[in-house]
């Protein structure tokens, strides 16, 4: 069986996989990194994106072995070793950006992704189109947009975040 | 999901050898579109060769052409600003793809190959009038697309890069899907070395196809008012539950008018 070698929230892994066997199939069921949910299987809804190499991918739409080598950040690699929250995870409890929680792994890995490619400052219409890639089934939008424009500021070192409303 | 075998091979020649060796073996780019296919079971390889490691990514500008390599990103093409100041309405085209995700895993090469009667590339390769580079051989525009999800590349042959003369003026315009942002209609329309052209996709039972009536009347005024009374026949258009034939027909004659304006 082939065999892949990765490295996911900074911990280097080999696993062996079936050729067929999906990136978020490997997070979640060799890995045990439950964080990472599958939604649609279908590469719409955004449940299941995470980092590789950087940039947001659906983890549901790449075979495990197409990241041998990658580096690989999900939800769980995102809090500080002491609990601390990373801020997008922090503004979207500050904000309630989130109802029943399910797409909500996905919707703060975009979102980071968005804030970090972004640096010359964020508009609400660009957050919006940003977010085409991930459903929210509870329509929790409005939230969202206020936890990740609440982000930016504390991601870029401008300035301290407004209080939520 | 079938299982197949998977290779990866660090070099062209032997992508090819790959492929030309099984004739159920499928080259994988992006997968953006095969993997759900594959998900699916809609397909059935034996041996999966991913192209990702024979060096076909980058973007190359001269003073008359673009060259984007087959494993160019979508985010890449969208992010060039080499790009962008050659052919902005590519640029502009390139971003409109899919959503943030797949645009960071789709490429330029993948999404020719399938030629996918929605897919918005398909329509600036056309309208453009580029070239598809291949392991063996250059094919014109003109002569690449061989009706819905069919081209005339061989088993086995892959778009090693794409070049794109530049124009003097392009833009396109898509009606997107409103739930899942494919190109309902998209016109891109072009002004350059190889004359004016239009191309549009989404509409066409045969896939993307270029626009004889809409080229003459630019050709004679480029302006929105030189499209704007040109009527599209519904015959060979797409019917299905997001539009009849008879909307498409209708949406070309606003894209394009749109697309007309936007170029300048």
């Amino acid at each position: 069986m082939p065999q892949v070698s990765l490295t996911v929230n900074g911990k280097t892994s080999t696993v062996e996989v079936e050729g067929r066997t999906l990136l978020v199939e490997l997070l979640r069921e060799k890995l045990g990194l439950t964080g990472t949910h599958v939604g649609c299987d279908t590469s719409q809804c955004g449940a299941c994106v995470v980092h590789v190499n950087g940039a947001s991918v659906k983890a549901c739409t790449m075979l495990a072995l197409q990241a041998e080598g990658a580096q690989v950040i999900t939800i769980e690699g995102l809090a500080a070793a002491d609990g601390t929250l990373h801020p997008m995870q922090e503004m979207f409890r500050e904000h309630h950006a989130l109802q029943c929680g399910f797409c909500t792994p996905g919707m703060v890995m975009s979102a980071i992704d968005l804030v970090q490619t972004h640096p010359q400052g964020i508009t609400e219409d660009e957050i919006r189109h940003g977010l085409e890639g991930n459903l929210c089934r509870c329509t929790g939008y409005h939230n969202i947009v206020k936890a990740i424009a609440a982000a930016w500021p504390i991601m870029h070192g401008k300035q301290v975040p407004l209080a939520a409303e | 999901m079938y299982d197949f075998a998977y290779q990866k091979p660090s070099n062209v020649a032997d992508a090819v050898k790959a492929l030309g060796a099984d004739p159920e073996a499928k080259a994988l780019a992006g997968g953006q579109t095969f993997i759900p296919v594959l998900k699916q079971r809609l397909n059935k390889p034996t041996v999966i060769v991913d192209l990702s490691k024979l060096g076909l990514t980058g973007i190359t500008v001269t003073a008359t052409a673009v060259t984007i390599g087959g494993m160019t990103t979508h985010w890449d093409v969208a992010h060039s600003e080499a790009a962008r100041k050659a052919i902005p309405g590519l640029v502009d085209l390139a971003g409109q793809i899919g959503d943030n995700q797949v645009r960071h895993r789709g490429t330029i090469g993948g999404s020719l190959a399938n030629n996918d009667p929605s897919a918005c590339y398909t329509s600036a390769v056309l309208a453009l009038g580029a070239t598809i580079k291949t392991d063996r051989r250059s094919i014109p525009a003109d002569e690449f697309f061989a009706g819905m999800f069919t081209t005339v590349l061989e088993q086995g042959e892959l778009i090693t890069a794409v070049e794109f003369p530049i124009p003097e003026k392009s833009h396109y315009m898509k009606f997107r899907n409103p739930a899942s942002r494919y190109a309902m209609v998209g016109v891109y329309v072009a002004k350059g070395p190889k004359g004016v052209r239009v191309a549009v996709t989404g509409a066409g039972q045969g896939g993307v196809f270029r626009h004889a009536a809409m080229e003459a009347a630019l050709s004679a005024n480029w302006s929105p008012d030189a499209v704007a009374n040109i009527k599209t026949p519904p015959d060979d258009l797409n019917s299905d539950i997001h539009g009849s034939a008879e909307y498409r027909a209708h949406l070309i004659g606003v894209m394009a008018k749109r697309a007309v304006a936007a170029a300048g």
